[in-house]
């Protein structure tokens, strides 16, 4: 499953009807060191566009918008003790919310790798 | 004029450097209705005797508390603050220098902060305290919009002998954030009802203590049954000597304690600037919606321990809207002036400070309980109590004046018309004297004859 | 001749070597001292001031008697002194240099202001005493707000706010007060500069309001079309900043004043910047329904470390009668002023006041001296130091304009704003530069602020530089700059290296915070 973008700097991995979102090791390092991450609830639902989590650098509060509609089924509980992950891993083990997906179609709405590439350059 | 350096030929110089002709090609966005002919009206400037001359006469239409027996309380509390204080308050690198953003040349601020909340932390027995709030009735404000986030519950209960000022000032910040504030009436006795008020839609219980009349109450019960409900305990607290010889906040089961530093180290000033102590348990979710500056501890690049001021996304400067609070200044000096009287004392000073102000009170209290017309209200307090008298308290104050004596608060000024207007709250500190306390007993027999 | 047999040389070694010798054994280095915590110098059993011992015995305090350590050290005086005034060297302040934060006003605090707050008739008084032992404490609160009417032309000020955030709620409050009183329970819309201090949309939110946000134009101003698109039958009002954070006149403010009036909107204005118009530009001139002044900015009470403040606030005709208690008035026979504190004092007055905003009057200690300042300099001073103001920021821009990149076109009010253009490739942040600035002697300006531009610096000198200071501090700017061009960017990345510490890990700090000292486990003096 390739990996798509939002302009807010969202990733999103689809995989079967849930998808995984993090932010970009871009806009982790233009947030700078990451201190704090606040993640939603597990059972809650959000339209795409909503403010979903909240992250917080020594100097900045950054909000994470959900790129799709859904409800959360997961969260990176490993993020509270160490979120520094989201700078060494932002890609990968520095994901931060699991949805399950309302309408799948809203991915064809976001960016592919290159066209992210595009809008960051 | 003595405060500005530049000269006519300075201004000159600069004037042809920037390229205009004269200071009013700077101002040229000034709109022309709002131009003026020339300066505003008022008095044009004076030599510095003239000034002090002009203000000295205001001060001494004022009676200074040292120059008569003394006794006004309810909020603000005269103690004896040593010189050292007030000549360490006055070096210019404390005076002068402003909020520590630039820790590397900021160390003297930061790590007073980190030792003043320190010093708060454990005098209110709690595990952490923020940098200040601008004085106690906004702490206690604060601290309720601070539960009621941490709960996310709107409804708030104040105890009726909250001090009528930071009740108030709490409905006032909670105006229009959709919190229920509930109160019940001035209690002389207790904290009769307060208990019933709570259920499981409460954020937060406020009681005061020593309350506004000196009061003692333990909040060990109250906070049981607040925990029961989920509910959090704020305790208040407007004379910080008590914490030397009482029971702490955070002993009796307080969530968050806040009070009025004013009484170490700052003295009385007309009622500002005091300093508000905030402090609170050592909860994530707590810590994260603090209100007000923290100074934390960290390293430099060399490894060398150091301070900054931390947990910044809380504050307004960068959360905006959506910052825990608006407030940017805190009271550095009096956080200052405070810790510098703290130290001085120590373990051994302050619990002596706290048990001579109680005994002072507990003589006194003695002395005038024995006058006729008077009776002690307050069985249980740290250095006030309340007195009912046979006259209106307001008049018995007022005559009390005549005699040379500033015999207290009258309850009437601070709860007009709740049919206290015979009730006089009276403080005494360490700096009484035995013959304070006699010429006190003196005079309110006169004036109650 | 007799011999010096001491054998004390007198001749210095000029060539010698230091050698890399950086550590010194105590910490310390020359005179600035290292020095640890309290908790670590003190002991539970010191105590630096004298008391007479309690009698013991007589208690009333109903079995609620602390027990148990509380755990404080103390100091005796000598130590309590060092102590202090060691950590007091590890300070910058105004008494030492040049001051350049940005919309702070970092002015001469003057001394005779500090002479006056001490006067036993204003420091020793309290707020509840009877009203007649305090009348000239009453005179100096209405000389002060008379002085701030005039300087605003504004006929009512709320003296109790504390800072100038409270100052700004003070004022916010007034206007939904006021929005309530009309009955207008739509209008929860603030339109707010996006150049605004934090403070403005923080405090519209606790005042039940939203905010929305104006662009700024090609100027730094307020995009006049953005801002006529924005206005609608659900404003409350407006929070503008004059001149703005940018350091720019909003010249179309007059205009805006109309335009949010006949909206049917309030005006509330930020005095931050006051220091560049006062007793030169009236707000209330400008239409304003609502101004907060910081008495610690432009009035020169001293900044503290951080505080105390205070933010008197004046409003217009409109929303005067919303004004929080308590409030100066004079008695029926008019021989006595009388503090209003309740509702019930206000009886036959056209008041509806919002609420407190504090406990007691306001920040008296700041009132003797914001007086004491207003006095020395008068109307005429008063009128020079914001020329003054004016004049030494434009000096600076047009020393710095053409090495440095100035964030807008023209010439500024009391500060001037740069962006980080002119360090594009040189590797060097904003924050290095201003680290740089540190090891020359010199605080950093304002960086990072206002958000509207990238990298910014911010520099307000005041008017209490001398033309000789601000010609060594754009020597020294200017010397920066060029070497940071010059490729020269291993001194910025490692400074500063000469102030009592390098630079501070505030990840970790945040990461893990540590708040407070806390005794090792195994400290004998912690009570088991």
């Amino acid at each position: 499953m390739s990996v798509k973008y939002t302009k807010d700097h969202e990733w999103v991995k689809l995989d079967g009807d849930t998808v995984t979102v993090g932010i970009t090791a871009y806009a982790a390092e233009q947030l700078g060191d990451v201190v704090f991450v606040e993640l939603p609830d597990v059972g809650k639902t959000f339209d795409q566009g909503d403010e979903m989590a909240v992250v917080e650098s020594v100097k900045a509060a950054s909000e994470v918008y959900a790129p799709v509609s859904g409800e959360v089924v997961a969260v990176n509980g490993a993020l509270e003790g160490e979120p520094q992950k989201v700078n060494e891993s932002a890609d990968a083990d520095g994901w931060f919310v699991q949805l399950k997906l309302t309408d799948k179609s809203q991915l064809d709405d976001l960016m592919d790798e290159a066209a992210y590439a595009a809008h960051i350059s | 004029m003595r405060y500005l350096p530049l000269t006519p030929a300075d201004r000159q110089d600069m004037l042809k450097r920037i390229g205009v002709s004269s200071i009013d090609a700077l101002f040229t966005d000034v709109p022309k209705a709002a131009e003026l002919d020339g300066p505003v009206d008022l008095p044009p400037h004076q030599t510095e005797l003239q000034v002090e001359r002009a203000l000295a006469k205001m001060a001494s239409e004022n009676t200074a508390a040292s120059s008569v027996p003394f006794f006004v309380g309810a909020g603000a509390y005269k103690h004896h603050v040593p010189a050292t204080v007030d000549h360490l308050i006055q070096r210019s690198e404390f005076l002068t220098a402003y909020t520590p953003y630039q820790p590397e040349i900021s160390q003297g601020t930061l790590q007073t902060l980190f030792e003043f909340q320190t010093q708060v932390a454990l005098m209110t027995g709690m595990d952490v305290a923020n940098a200040s709030m601008y004085d106690g009735s906004t702490a206690c404000a604060e601290a309720v919009l601070m539960a009621a986030r941490v709960t996310k519950r709107k409804k708030a209960v104040l105890a009726g002998s909250l001090h009528p000022h930071y009740a108030e000032t709490t409905r006032t910040s909670a105006k229009y954030l959709n919190i229920d504030i509930a109160s019940s009436s001035p209690d002389l006795d207790g904290l009769s009802g307060i208990a019933d008020a709570i259920d499981d839609e409460t954020a937060c219980v406020v009681i005061q203590t020593p309350d506004v009349f000196g009061r003692l109450h333990d909040l060990t019960e109250i906070s049981e049954k607040a925990h029961a409900h989920g509910a959090l305990v704020i305790a208040v607290f407007a004379e910080p000597v008590s914490l030397g010889l009482v029971k702490s906040p955070g002993e009796m089961g307080a969530d968050i304690a806040v009070g009025e530093g004013q009484g170490i180290g700052v003295g009385l000033n007309f009622g500002g600037p005091y300093v508000g102590l905030f402090a609170c348990k050592n909860d994530r979710n707590f810590i994260r919606n603090l209100p007000g500056r923290l100074a934390g501890e960290t390293v430099d690049a060399d490894g060398r321990r150091g301070y900054v001021l931390t947990l910044s996304t809380r504050e307004q400067h960068i959360r905006r809207d959506k910052a825990t609070s608006n407030i940017c200044t805190n009271s550095g000096l009096c956080a200052l002036a405070f810790t510098i009287h703290m130290t001085l004392l120590g373990e051994k000073g302050l619990t002596t400070l706290a048990q001579l102000n109680h005994e002072t009170a507990c003589d006194l209290a003695d002395r005038l309980d024995g006058v006729d017309g008077a009776e002690l209200l307050t069985d249980t307090f740290f250095n006030e109590f309340a007195l009912r008298l046979s006259k209106p308290a307001a008049d018995v104050v007022d005559a009390l004046v005549d005699k040379g004596i500033l015999g207290g608060v009258p309850a009437s000024r601070l709860y007009p018309g709740a049919g206290l207007d015979d009730v006089l709250i009276v403080a005494a500190t360490e700096t009484n004297t035995e013959d304070d306390l006699a010429a006190f007993e003196i005079a309110l027999r006169e004036v109650l004859s | 001749m007799s011999m010096n047999t001491q054998g004390r040389p007198t001749r210095i070694e000029h060539d010698v070597d230091p050698g890399g010798y950086e550590e010194t054994l105590s910490g310390s280095r020359g005179l600035d001292q290292a020095e640890a915590l309290l908790f670590e110098r003190g002991s539970l059993d010191v105590t630096g001031v004298d008391l007479p011992t309690p009698k013991g015995g007589k208690n009333r305090l109903g079995g609620m008697k602390r027990e148990g350590q509380i755990g404080l050290p103390g100091l005796a005086e000598p130590e309590t002194m060092r102590h202090y005034v060691r950590l007091s060297r590890k300070n910058y302040a105004i008494d030492l240099g040049l001051y350049p934060l940005g919309s702070c006003t970092m002015k001469h605090n003057p001394r005779l202001n500090e002479k006056v707050a001490r006067m036993p008739g204003f420091a020793d008084i309290h707020p509840l005493q009877p009203e007649k032992t305090v009348q000239g404490a009453y005179k100096l609160i209405e000389e002060l707000a008379h002085w701030l009417m005039v300087l605003t032309n504004t006929p009512a000020v709320a003296m109790s706010p504390k800072a100038g955030a409270h100052g700004e709620f003070c004022g916010m409050m007034a206007i939904r007060a006021a929005l309530d009183a009309r009955g207008e329970t739509g209008r929860r819309r603030v339109l707010v500069p996006e150049s605004a201090h934090g403070t403005n949309p923080a405090t519209a939110v606790q005042c039940g309001f939203f905010t929305d946000e104006i662009p700024a134009d090609e100027t730094g101003r307020v995009d006049m079309e953005a801002f006529k698109a924005k206005l609608g039958d659900d404003v409350a009002g407006i929070m503008l900043t004059n001149p703005n954070t940018c350091g720019l006149f909003e010249r179309d403010i007059r205009e805006i004043a109309d335009l949010i009036h006949e909206a049917g909107g309030y005006f509330y204005c930020d005095g931050a910047n006051f220091n560049a118009i006062m007793g030169r530009v009236r707000p209330g001139d400008l239409g304003i329904d609502a101004m907060h002044i910081n008495l610690h900015k432009t009035f020169s009470t001293p900044h503290g470390g951080g505080g105390p403040g205070s933010g008197p606030t004046v409003f217009s005709k409109a929303l005067a009668p919303f004004a929080p208690l308590p409030f100066i008035v004079k008695t029926a026979d008019g021989a006595q002023l009388k503090m209003a504190e309740n509702t019930s004092d206000i009886d036959g007055l056209d008041a509806k006041p919002f609420g407190r905003l504090t406990a007691f009057h306001g920040q008296m200690g700041m009132f003797t001296r914001a007086l004491t300042y207003m006095m020395s300099h008068g109307s005429d001073g008063l009128k020079q130091a914001s020329e003054d103001a004016v004049l030494n920021a434009n000096y600076i821009l047009a020393r710095l304009k053409d090495v440095m990149t100035p964030a807008f076109e023209g010439t500024c009010m009391h500060e001037a704003l740069f962006d980080d253009r002119f360090l594009k490739d040189t590797g060097v942040t904003t924050l290095d530069f201003a680290k740089a600035m540190i090891d020359e002697g010199y605080h950093p300006m304002t960086m990072y602020f206002p958000l509207v531009v990238h990298g910014a610096m911010l520099i307000e000198p005041t008017e209490t530089e001398s033309k000789s200071g601000l010609d060594r501090f754009c020597d020294v700017l200017l010397g920066l700059s060029e070497a940071a061009i010059a490729g020269e960017g291993g001194r910025f990345k490692a400074a500063p290296v000469h102030a009592p510490m390098r630079r501070l890990d505030e990840t970790r700090a945040a990461r893990s915070p540590v708040l407070r000292w806390t005794p090792p486990a195994d400290d004998p003096q912690v009570a088991e």
